[in-house]
């Protein structure tokens, strides 16, 4: 591993650098409350999860992985932010602010929280492959928790959505980052399924909109003891 | 031939799900489901026979794999869903005649029931953990639109539930792939997501990492399980679901995503000792056990309370699985084929009561025996097998994990099995409380007189049965069977054969296991680790 294609120094200093876009494209999305600008950033995180993906792959030398890496790039900076804006798009003029069960200023101290929880707990991850890959875990366990922060505390069903993605670019990172490649077969599942959940949601909240009009999510309350 | 055998469970539903998709939902194609579902049943049973005598099996380069576990577990999804099949025809006529439904749906219901059943018999033969989560997560895609297939608010916001909920959950426990596949990849000898490489290499896994795989893949796969914390979305989609896919989904799919907590046991185990998975499994049994009780007492909807049962009894589970002993584990494996045969027969009955009565809240539904005695047989026996009444197998499973926790308390004073004790005896109490609250509920269903009521018109009872499940102010049209026209059929079909035949069945289990002994024996020392 040690013998790459770049020097070990610049290797780490570019991942740190994607890494890092992860991070920053996270707190970006929790922090602004269009959900325009939003999908363009979530559509921005995606080309960092994707350079991240290209970045391993040239450093291990693999064509494979390469080729994941297009399709990463494909699937979450295109297709999926497409998806998002056509069901913006469709959403009307009304629904375009989220409203947060949580602040702006407390959502921006819970992810600085949630960093340092990330960091706390993936110690044993750093632990274990001293490469620089695994150094970067920490950030991308950040953005997981950051993900599950937005999908819980959003009341939008658009938002929502954006959380469980945000999420699951976290998780993808993750598992580039710990292994390269985790099984060709298994990618393709987890890629599919993403998309096959996006999709199953969108056909969801388009049948809310035909039966009630301009329902969303958070309207529906029905279902409780 | 072994390859094939192992194969037919998935290709067999995934045929019928072609042909419904070619020929769609009509009078020849109605018992397609059934055929499909006793073909994995078949199938399942002449796996068991091929691994008790001959061991395990792998097949397309090791993605597939079988055991006595995962050819019991495909028993379990073969029986139920020959019972859900069966019942279904007629529950889909009943709701065509109705109105309630049309053509388009009806066949879009069997097509995708078929591919449910493929997926969950993927997840019991995947051979690796990576192929399992596929299968679950593929579990999760195809039953969100079954959730959301009645018209009404209701069900869509049941769907969107499920599926935010269940996938974040999921996603969780991909994250605790990733990570142990790390801890696999960086043991003294590395291996890959297969049981049998991970089982081998886990002693040296790395105990920091893969305690966090561990707790993630739990609370993941605990999610589609139905255990709490994150359980919320179960009442809502059980109880908005078409009545043999609530079947199907509280009989077997959770606790096919309980298979994989006791497949991922299996690993922590070896690699940590028992008392890290112990612990953490009893702070999911007792949290997702108080939560049941304390919902099912004033429970005002049946089946919601049928969904809060199924937590109870995945809570169950999961305190068998934490004692751990061979014990607990062969009642664990046998609870989860009772419980799988005794909910579904409620799920259906709960569905075809709704049928008759147009509501769903339990105060709107009285003197059901005196309407249609063998519905109310189903349901009665249903609830006394739910609440471990012998001889019912339930009666067995739960006499043995009650034994074996205190066992285990007993014989092991040492570290955390000493506590087994106090969390098995505080299990049995909330348990005794919610048989309480079932029986109560489902006597007030069942028994009394029903209420004298003028004719209701038809369009009353159209506007009562239009809308299910919503609380509907016409409660004495309901209740009472006016009109010899409208009175339920008298002629027993197929469906009420198999309810009560799958009764039997979970009456017969708690007596002898007959020829499922050796197949339970073989799968129990799979998940306590002492398999050969």
């Amino acid at each position: 591993m040690g013998a790459g294609h770049m020097s070990e120094q610049l290797y780490g200093q570019l991942l740190d650098i994607a890494a890092g876009a992860l991070l920053l494209t996270a707190v970006l999305i929790l922090w602004r409350r269009e959900l325009a600008a939003i999908i363009t950033v979530f559509a921005l995180q995606g080309i960092a999860l994707a350079v991240l993906v290209g970045l391993i792959a040239v450093e291990e030398g693999s064509a494979e992985l390469g080729l994941v890496a297009v399709g990463v790039l494909v699937l979450r900076a295109g297709v999926l932010p497409g998806l998002l804006r056509r069901a913006l798009a469709g959403a009307g003029a009304t629904r375009r602010e989220t409203r947060p069960l949580v602040n702006v200023v407390s959502s921006l101290l819970a992810a600085a929280g949630l960093t340092l929880l990330a960091y706390a707990v993936s110690q044993p991850l750093v632990a274990l492959d001293p490469a620089p890959a695994a150094h970067a875990v920490p950030v991308a366990m950040a953005v997981v928790l950051i993900g599950f922060f937005v999908l819980v505390t959003r009341r939008l069903a658009l938002s929502q959505l954006v959380g469980f993605l945000l999420m699951d670019n976290g998780i993808t990172a993750v598992g580039f980052l710990t292994t390269a490649g985790i099984g060709v077969v298994v990618e393709l599942g987890i890629s599919l399924d993403v998309l096959l959940v996006v999709l199953v949601l969108q056909i969801l909240k388009t049948r809310i909109r035909e039966a009630f009009g301009d329902t969303d999510i958070d309207d529906l309350r029905e279902l409780h003891d | 031939m072994t390859t094939l055998l192992m194969l037919c469970p998935v290709l067999i539903p995934l045929v019928g799900a072609a042909v419904f998709a070619v020929v769609g939902w009509r009078p020849a194609t109605v018992w397609v489901g059934a055929v499909s579902a006793v073909g994995v049943l078949g199938t399942a049973i002449g796996a068991a026979g091929t691994v008790t005598t001959g061991g395990p099996r792998t097949a397309v380069d090791g993605l597939l794999a079988v055991d006595a576990l995962s050819a019991f577990m495909l028993i379990v999804i073969g029986a139920v869903a020959t019972v859900a099949t069966v019942a279904t025809p007629a529950h889909l006529r009943a709701e065509l005649d109705a109105d309630r439904t049309d053509q388009r749906t009806c066949t879009q219901h069997s097509m995708l029931v078929q591919l449910f059943l493929a997926a969950m018999a993927l997840a019991v033969l995947a051979g690796s953990l990576g192929v399992l989560w596929v299968a679950i997560e593929a579990t999760t895609v195809v039953t969100a639109f079954l959730v959301g297939q009645r018209r009404g608010r209701g069900p869509v916001e049941a769907a969107w539930k499920y599926v935010i909920i269940c996938s974040a959950g999921i996603a969780l426990a991909l994250l605790g792939t990733f990570l142990l596949n790390y801890a696999a990849r960086h043991a003294p000898t590395p291996a890959g997501l297969d049981w049998a490489g991970l089982t081998a290499a886990a002693p040296d896994l790395d105990p920091g990492v893969t305690r966090i795989a561990v707790l993630l893949l739990f609370l993941g796969f605990g999610a589609k399980a139905g255990l709490a914390p994150l359980h919320a979305w179960l009442p809502d989609a059980h109880s908005q679901a078409p009545a043999p896919v609530s079947a199907l989904m509280s009989g077997v799919l959770i606790s096919v995503a309980f298979y994989s907590i006791l497949r991922v046991k299996v690993i922590a185990d070896a690699a940590l000792g028992p008392d890290f998975a112990r612990a953490l499994l009893i702070v999911l049994s007792l949290a997702s056990i108080t939560l049941a009780a304390s919902l099912l007492l004033a429970q005002k909807d049946y089946k919601r309370m049928l969904a809060y049962s199924s937590i109870e009894n995945m809570g169950l589970l999961a305190l068998g699985a934490a004692i751990g002993s061979p014990l607990a584990v062969a009642a664990v494996l046998l609870h989860i084929l009772g419980h799988g045969l005794a909910k579904s027969v409620l799920f259906l009955s709960a569905g075809r009561v709704l049928q008759l009565t147009g509501s769903s809240r339990i105060d709107h539904v009285r003197g059901l025996a005196a309407r249609d005695p063998v519905l109310t047989g189903c349901l009665g026996f249903g609830v006394l097998a739910i609440i471990a009444f012998p001889p019912f197998s339930l009666f067995a499973s739960e006499l043995g994990i009650a034994t074996a926790g205190f066992d285990a308390a007993g014989s092991q004073t040492a570290g955390f099995a000493g506590s087994l004790g106090w969390a098995t005896a505080a299990a049995l109490i909330l348990v005794l409380v919610i048989a309480a609250a079932l029986v109560g509920h489902t006597s007030r269903m069942l028994l009394g007189a029903p209420t004298p009521d003028p004719a209701p018109s038809t369009a009353d009872r159209r506007a009562a049965g239009g809308e299910p499940g919503s609380a509907g102010s016409s409660v004495a049209v309901v209740v009472a069977a006016p009109g010899p026209a409208s009175r339920p059929r008298r002629r027993l079909g197929a469906d009420s054969y198999a309810l009560v035949a799958a009764l039997v069945v979970c009456g017969v289990l708690g007596l002898t296991l007959g020829p499922l002994a050796p197949l339970l024996a073989q799968a129990t020392t799979i998940v306590t680790g002492t398999a050969p």
